[in-house]
Formats: structure tokens, sequence, C-alpha cells
């Protein structure tokens, strides 16, 4: 049967959406004009711009697009999609040198605070949240949006669910980090951390959020595998307790429609809980879950391994998810919060170092039999490193939580070291490996274009993290002893502009560490974007092969 | 409700809650008939099409 022509029609999906951003864009447009503040002014005309925007993609995608949609299977193989996977990673690379950067100019500003300019906008008050958000939130969401979407289709042997809906959720992740980004620097913000954006600024998240749990449920839902591989359930936990903590956490009310301030419902050490019960499973489950779930996949994958012991991975999974959300009072030891209540966030905490190090057994056995790509594979060296920092920040962790230790390390610098190894240690380096194997293979490239760059980008970002967290260990340590310290009458040792001098050269270390990972992170957005340009250099020939009596050697089974 | 009776239902009820999801999880873990599933499994990220 000959195939007839088929009238091309809009689907129901591109009416309804460009229907939905046109009021919206109406919408924010005539808030707008009653705007009360002037950054809630700027925010809703760019809300109305990117619903435009929106509406323009969706009229010249329909015009360069197929009448038919695009179909599920290939000649008995799923059809993938991975458009908005690529831009994710794209974006992902992208965020993460403007994230590292302005973490760079912040521990520059602490070592000479002249370097904030004298500017509103540039102060450390607006930069620092800038940067957190940047690197947790906009590099480390997008690699998080990314992956997810590709593994589940790759585990599911299914084609992503949803034809636009994909792309409004990295799209629409996109501009929430745009909004929250450019609120900051304008000083909009509520107060709470990991939580500045203000309200209209949740809900879109919300939108968004719930968009990206229906995608990734619908993908599931339609999988040719019967069993869901223990990464979807991760990256489900990730999406589903984000979706709570944000909703929660964020219960607030704004003072006008028409402006940017709003106050929370909750008060006193009640909103205090409530931050920190958010606040620490960002860590344990956007940081954690989220991450674990690129362990699961990518690294059987660089290593050609099956996992380890897929039991393992089951009660981990569980034992994790469990725990942490117990785990967030300690942030609040020594304050109005319960004595018992602070008791409970310690002992979860500690805990906790059962399903943290036997996840972290699973990701390196993976490796047993494959222990010898580790010596010719720096991406694999990534990943495996990346679970060290895992282990070790899982370690440092527990133990900092312990009362008797908070009393020491709380509101130090030796938090924020520890919170670097965690970042630049596991999440980064995770995402790194990550995104070294997905870019070859959305592009359709052989391998990254020089793995001799990904050796360069290994080990300068890694000295970089070692000055990091030992300059930070010095200072926080130091810092602690130092506002302990009595004399021999009872009074304070020191005054509190004498520890701050004292950590003056530390925060330089800190500064150069940060450097270093920068400049790695640059190599490494030049490599892949040399691996998307089809570009191949002679330096990514197997290393190995240039080792004296290294060839014809059988890989260890 | 004294705080004492609320302390002592909340500890025990969370200690037989936690036990309980633990040892299903185990169990479910260690079955004997889920070994050929889970060993399958544990291969999922090495399968191409």
């Amino acid at each position: 049967m000959a195939a007839a022509p088929v009238p091309k029609h809009m689907t129901e999906g591109e009416v309804g959406l460009g229907l939905t951003l046109l009021v919206g864009a109406l919408l924010c447009g005539l808030a707008s004009a009653r705007a009360v503040d002037a950054p809630f002014g700027i925010h809703m005309n760019l809300f109305a711009l990117a619903g435009l925007a929106g509406i323009a993609g969706i009229l010249k995608r329909y015009e360069g697009r197929p009448a038919l949609a695009p179909p599920q299977e290939i000649d008995g193989r799923p059809n993938y999609n991975l458009g908005p996977v690529k831009f994710a990673s794209i974006a992902a690379m992208a965020w993460g040198i403007a994230g590292f950067l302005v973490g760079c100019i912040i521990a520059f500003q602490l070592w000479a605070p002249a370097l904030n300019l004298g500017l509103e906008y540039t102060g450390f008050g607006r930069l620092r949240p800038l940067h957190t958000s940047a690197v947790i939130f906009a590099f480390g969401g997008n690699v998080l949006i990314g992956t997810s979407l590709y593994v589940v289709q790759r585990t599911c042997r299914a084609r992503l669910a949803g034809d636009l809906a994909p792309w409004f959720v990295v799209l629409g992740y996109n501009l929430f980090i745009v909004i929250a980004g450019t609120g900051y620097l304008m000083g909009v913000t509520q107060s709470k951390e990991y939580a500045e954006p203000e309200w209209y600024a949740d809900l879109w998240l919300t939108i968004v959020w719930i968009t990206y749990l229906v995608v990734f449920l619908a993908t599931l839902w339609k999988r040719n595998e019967p069993h869901i591989f223990v990464a979807n359930w991760f990256y489900l936990a990730f999406i589903v307790t984000i979706a709570m903590l944000h909703v929660v956490n964020n219960l607030a009310l704004p003072v006008t429609v028409f402006g940017s301030k709003s106050y929370p419902i909750f008060a006193g050490v009640q909103d205090a809980l409530i931050q920190w019960w958010y606040g620490h499973n960002a860590v344990g489950f956007f940081l954690t879950a989220g991450f674990l779930a690129i362990m699961y996949y990518f690294v059987p994958k660089r290593a050609e391994r099956p996992i380890y012991s897929y039991r393992l991975s089951i009660i981990h999974f569980w034992a994790l998810i469990f725990m942490y959300i117990w785990a967030g009072p300690h942030h609040l030891h020594y304050t109005a919060l319960p004595d018992w209540a602070q008791t409970l966030g310690m002992t979860f905490s500690i805990m906790l170092w059962m399903p943290s190090w036997g996840g972290m057994i699973n990701g390196l056995m993976t490796l047993s039999g494959a222990w010898d790509k580790l010596r010719t594979d720096p991406v694999l060296r990534f990943m495996v490193v990346s679970l060290a920092f895992y282990g070790m920040a899982t370690f440092e962790g527990p133990m900092m939580s312990i009362k008797a230790v908070n009393a020491l390390s709380h509101y130090t610098d030796w938090t924020i070291g520890h919170v670097h190894s965690g970042a630049l240690g596991w999440v980064a380096y995770i995402s790194f490996g990550a995104l070294y194997c997905l870019v070859p293979w959305l592009w359709n490239r052989r391998e990254v274009y020089s793995l001799k760059l990904v050796e360069w980008h290994f080990w300068i970002s890694t000295l970089g993290i070692v000055l990091y967290i030992t300059s930070m260990w010095v200072a926080g340590i130091m810092q602690g002893l130092m506002w302990r310290a009595y004399n021999a009458l009872g009074f304070l040792e020191y005054s509190f502009v004498e520890t701050v001098e004292a950590m003056q050269p530390y925060y330089l270390v800190r500064a150069l560490g940060g450097v270093l990972f920068l400049i790695g992170a640059l190599i490494m957005a030049y490599n892949l974007a040399m691996t998307i340009a089809g570009k191949t250099s002679a330096a990514s020939e197997p290393l190995v092969d240039t080792l004296p009596g290294s060839a014809g050697l059988a890989p260890a089974e | 409700m004294t705080y004492e009776s609320a302390a002592a239902f909340a500890q025990t009820s969370g200690l037989i809650y936690f036990v309980g999801i633990f040892t299903a999880v185990c169990l479910y873990a260690f079955w004997p008939r889920n070994r050929a599933r889970f060993d399958a499994a544990a291969h999922l990220p090495l399968i191409e099409d």
C-alpha cells in the first residue's frame, strides 16, 4: 500500500501548551505593569518574554517537523528522544563554569573584601547564593535531569513519554535558574539557605517539577523491560522527595501578588526545623540519591562490568531513603530545637554510615575484574575517585553531626571544607565522568576528543580539591579552637576579628584551589565542544598502546 | 498525653516500623527465587540495542 501523504495538524499538546503560554505571558505582562518593586517587574517581563519565545519555538518546530509524530521504534529498536538530554548536557557544562567562576570570585572576596567592589550587586551576600544555586541546581540539576532522561529511556528500552513535555522540563527548569540567579543579584531572596528564590519562582519550579515527575513516571509505565532498574528507583526518589521538600519548605504568603516579598507560614524554631529538614534532604536526595543513580548506570557501563551486587543495591536504596529524611536536625545542634530532636538527628546521621558505605563499596567493587582500566581510562578514574570522595564525605558528615564534635566544627570553615569534599569530589566528579561518557554517546562519537585532556583535567582539579579541603580543615579547626579559648581569668582569649585575620592565608590557598578546579572545567568544556564538533585528536588513541609490553594483553576476567 | 507517654509511643512504634521495613527489604533482596532476576538486572546497563 502506497503511503498517502498525511495532512499535517497541530497536536492537542502544541495548541494547548501554546495557548497556556500565551495566557501566562499576558498575565505576567499585566503583573509587571502593576509591580510594586523593580525586580518583580523585571522578572514578570522575563516570564512574559519566555512565554512568547516558547510559542515561537512551538510554531518553528511545527513548521519543520514531519506530519506524523516520531515513531516509538525504528527497525525494532527504540527511537530514543535525545534532544532534551543534549540541551541539558550543554547547559550543565555552561552553568558549571559560571558557578565555579562565581565561587572563585567570592573565595577571593573572603581573602580581600575590597574585591566586592563596594557595589550591592557584587557583594558576598548576593554572590554566595548565586554560587551555591549555580553549582547545585544549575550544574547539578541539569546533569541530573539530562542523565535521568537518558538512563530511564535506555534501561526501560522505551522512548521518552511526551512530545513537548520533556522540552518543557529542561527549558522550564533553566528558566527557573535564570529567574533565581538574576533575583539574587537584585537582592530578591527569602533568606532560606539553598531555598532562596521567592514565591513566584518557587511556583514556577513546582509546575516544571511535577511535569518532570509525570514524564519520568509515564516513561517507566510504558517500559519494554519488565524490571525497573535500580538507577530509576534512585532517580524517582530524588524527583518525588525534592517535590515534597520544595513545596513544604516554600509555603509562604506573598505581601502582595504584585511584589517579590513573601513571608514563610512557619515561624521560629518550627521554621528552622522545616528549613533544615529541607536543607539536609537537598543534600540527601538531590546531591546523593540522584548522583547514586548516575553511579549505578555509568560505572557499570564504563567499566563494562555488571553491578557488583544487585541485592546490595536494593538494600542500599531502601536504607538510604528511609534514614536520610531524619538527619536534618543535626544542622540545629545547641539551638532552640528540643534536645531530643537534636539527638534524633545525630543518631540517624550516624546510622547513615551503613547505607552510604554499602553503596560506595557496591560502586567500587563493580570494577572487580576491570581494575586495570583505572590506569588507562581517566573517565573511569573520575568516577572511582568520586566514590572515594563520597566515602570520605559520608564518613566525615556523621562524625561532624556528633554533638561533641559539632560543638567545635559548627559555624566554622570546617563545614565549608566538608561540603566541598562532597560537592567537588563526589558530585562534580561523578558528573564529569557521566558527561565525558554521555556527550560521545549522544553525538555518536567513538570517544571524547582527547583522553589526554581528560587526564589534565583530572590531575589539575584533583590538586585543586586537595588544596581546598586541606586549607579549610586547618582554617576551620583553628577557628573553632580560637573561639573557645579562654585565658587564665576566664575571658575569651581572642577577639572575633583576630580569628578572621588568622584565616586569611588559608582563604588564599582555598581560592587558588578553586581556580585550579575552574581551569579543569574549562579544559573539559573545550574537550566536549571539540567532541560535539566531531574533531578527532591523535592524543585520543588509547594510551595503553604506547606502553611497552602491554600490546595484546587480555583483560582480566 | 504526657511527654513520657508520647515519647514511649514514638520510640516503640518507630523501632517496630524501621525493623519491619528493613526485614521486608532484606527478605525481598535475598529471596532465592529472585536471584536470577536480580543477576539479570545487574547486567541491564550493559545491554546494547
